[in-house]
């Protein structure tokens, strides 16, 4: 009985919990990367207790690699001696760390990862817990096995209606970031549901999860239904049988109803994600890079879109257009289906999967005065680059839109002509 | 006197320490660009035991530690905020970073105010304008893992259960 997390978190404790219970948990899957792991080693080397259990633990370099300066690949270095030293079986540089665990079918319904890295919320597309902690807790976990939780209160957005063509999931998150705030969330887990999710393929629903970090929120839930299980069973190696959990009986904080019809593309404006506004007005404001990459909006099905956009056409000359696939996955599809070309051929640059330019440290860093529009999740002062950059955030479409124009584009007027 | 340094709403990870320089985990280090873009003069003049008053929803966006640890490097004895972001509050506790949350005292110190902080009361000490307010108390978990100066420092010596007895229920 109870919200989706309660259903959740319920199984795990072996016995039905309530928003507000403070919870001690095993936990599935423990994640870092790059940036977050050396840390997280210093922590478990101070308590100098072993490892619970080597195939919990799942390492990733995706932030800075390869690594762009000597401070990286000293970190680097130090993750892969430490892989090495302790044979930790799940080490991967293979893309953005939460598009990997999805490919490698670490999250499956129900499950109870942590991640040390904010946008662990991602993993609720799964119908999964997922949720973002700092180092020392994840050094913590690879000894104990465990976390506390409180059970949070839920925030029900339930989403009705068929949004128009040009519309895609990102825009309604950025509508649903402007409606909420930064902190509309915060602490509370925000189940995402109804008819537009049902709907909705994978790729566009793991958008919903992923930015409820940016409304604050503990974890961002979608249940598993059919589009979650044939997700698993034809995309990743996770085994079954897998358990639709969906809420009981559910009593929510509050529950806000959103008609997606009525929504046209959104832009997410310099400097917060709730800046959030209808393309309209800020249409043809100067952008100086495209970015179309990250774990927001760098799947197949993303580039695809861009690719659809751009095919025959040449992006403005004085906007640098970089697309950073996901995960190499992504980005070896994209090449046997011709998109890589097709994007190479309308002047885009095309780097190794990654974080890319998303954390300001590579891969297209912006410099004072520049403006981007990107399909990240996060667009904080100073996040690209230097301090007086701006970025604004948007779906693949607009991104492609505004790539051929160097202006900020409404993507219909292209996806029209198509 | 420990000074007040007062600091806006939905202050990010990023503004307390810009990603580009979260390239080393010493906090000494981490310290010299605290808060740099928001408030440069903070690091070269910060003292040991200030106190920083922050407005809501301190410390939002990534779930880097760099950021309290810069703070906590940078000898602040505390923070003050209406409220914090979820990932911060947690590393802030687990790293032995002292934080309150307290609305009344976050909306009536200004800058430069001489404040002091009884940490097992939460009572807050406004010396400049004779104020005192109380903070909302930290759960008994919290405290046990605040007490033992953080995590590691708890688990160096205690079972992770321990963390919960008289906790759950």
């Amino acid at each position: 009985m109870g919200t989706l997390i309660e259903e959740i978190f319920g199984r795990r404790a072996g016995r039905p919990v309530q928003a507000g219970e403070i919870l001690l948990l095993d936990v599935d899957y423990i994640m870092s990367h790059d940036n977050t792991t050396p840390l997280a080693i210093k922590a478990f080397r101070d308590i100098g207790k072993p490892i619970l259990d080597k195939n919990r633990i799942v390492l990733h370099l995706d932030h800075a690699y390869p690594a762009p300066n000597v401070l990286a690949a000293e970190n680097h270095k130090k993750i892969i001696e430490f892989v090495r030293e302790q044979g930790l079986p799940h080490f991967y540089h293979q893309g953005v760390c939460h598009q990997v665990m999805l490919e490698e079918g670490f999250i499956t319904p129900g499950a109870i990862v942590i991640g040390a890295d904010s946008h662990s919320n991602t993993y609720g597309a799964m119908g999964a817990f997922g949720s973002g902690l700092g180092s020392t807790e994840i050094g913590v976990a690879w000894i104990t096995g465990k976390c506390w939780f409180k059970v949070p209160e839920t925030i029900r957005i339930e989403l009705t209606g068929k949004a128009q063509p040009g519309v895609y999931a990102k825009d309604v998150m950025i509508y649903i970031a402007g409606l909420l705030g930064m902190d509309g969330g915060t602490y509370r887990s925000v189940e995402f549901g109804g008819e537009y999710i049902d709907n909705l393929p994978m790729h566009e629903r793991i958008i919903f999860p992923n930015m409820s970090t940016e409304i604050g929120a503990k974890c961002g839930l979608i249940a598993a239904d059919d589009v979650t299980i044939d997700y698993l069973e034809t995309q990743t190696p996770a085994k079954g049988p897998f358990e639709k959990i969906r809420p009981v009986n559910p009593r929510y904080e509050r529950v806000l109803e959103i008609d997606v019809a009525t929504l046209s593309p959104q832009v997410a404006c310099h400097p917060d994600v709730d800046n959030a506004k209808p393309l309209e007005q800020v249409e043809g404001l100067e952008v100086h890079e495209v970015y179309i990459g990250t774990c927001t909006n760098a799947r197949y099905e993303d580039i695809e879109i861009v690719a659809r956009m751009l095919e025959g056409k040449r992006v403005n000359e004085f906007t640098r257009v970089i697309v950073t696939p996901a995960s190499d996955r992504i980005y070896k599809k994209a090449m046997q289906n011709g998109l890589i070309e097709i994007l190479l051929n309308a002047g885009c640059t095309v780097t190794g999967s990654g974080c890319g330019a998303c954390i300001g440290r590579h891969g297209g860093i912006l410099a004072a005065g520049e403006r981007a529009l990107t399909t990240m999740n996060r667009n904080f002062i100073g996040r690209m680059g230097s301090p007086l950059s701006e970025v604004y955030l948007a779906s693949p479409a607009t991104a492609a839109a505004t790539a051929l124009t160097g202006r900020i584009t409404d993507p219909r007027k292209i996806l029209e002509i198509l | 006197m420990s000074k007040a340094w007062t600091f806006g709403e939905n202050m990010n990870t990023d503004e307390i320490i810009p990603g580009r320089y979260n390239i080393t985990i010493d906090p000494l280090e981490l310290a010299k660009n605290v808060f740099c873009e928001v408030k440069p003069e903070y690091a070269a003049n910060v003292k040991p035991g200030d106190i920083i008053v922050g407005g809501q929803n301190f410390g939002c966006g990534s779930s880097r530690e760099h950021a309290p640890i810069a703070i906590k490097g940078s000898q602040a004895k505390c923070i003050i905020a209406p409220s914090f972001a979820r990932i911060f509050f947690r590393n802030a506790i687990n790293i032995g970073l002292p934080i309150l949350e307290c609305p009344e005292a976050v909306a009536d110190i200004t800058e430069g105010d001489d404040v002091d902080v009884d940490l097992a009361t939460g009572q807050i000490f406004n010396h400049t304008n004779g104020h005192q307010y109380q903070a909302n108390a930290l759960p008994d978990f919290v405290l046990k893992i605040a007490d033992a100066g953080g995590i590691v420092n708890f688990l160096k010596t205690h079972d992770i259960q321990e963390l919960m007895m008289n906790a759950e229920g």
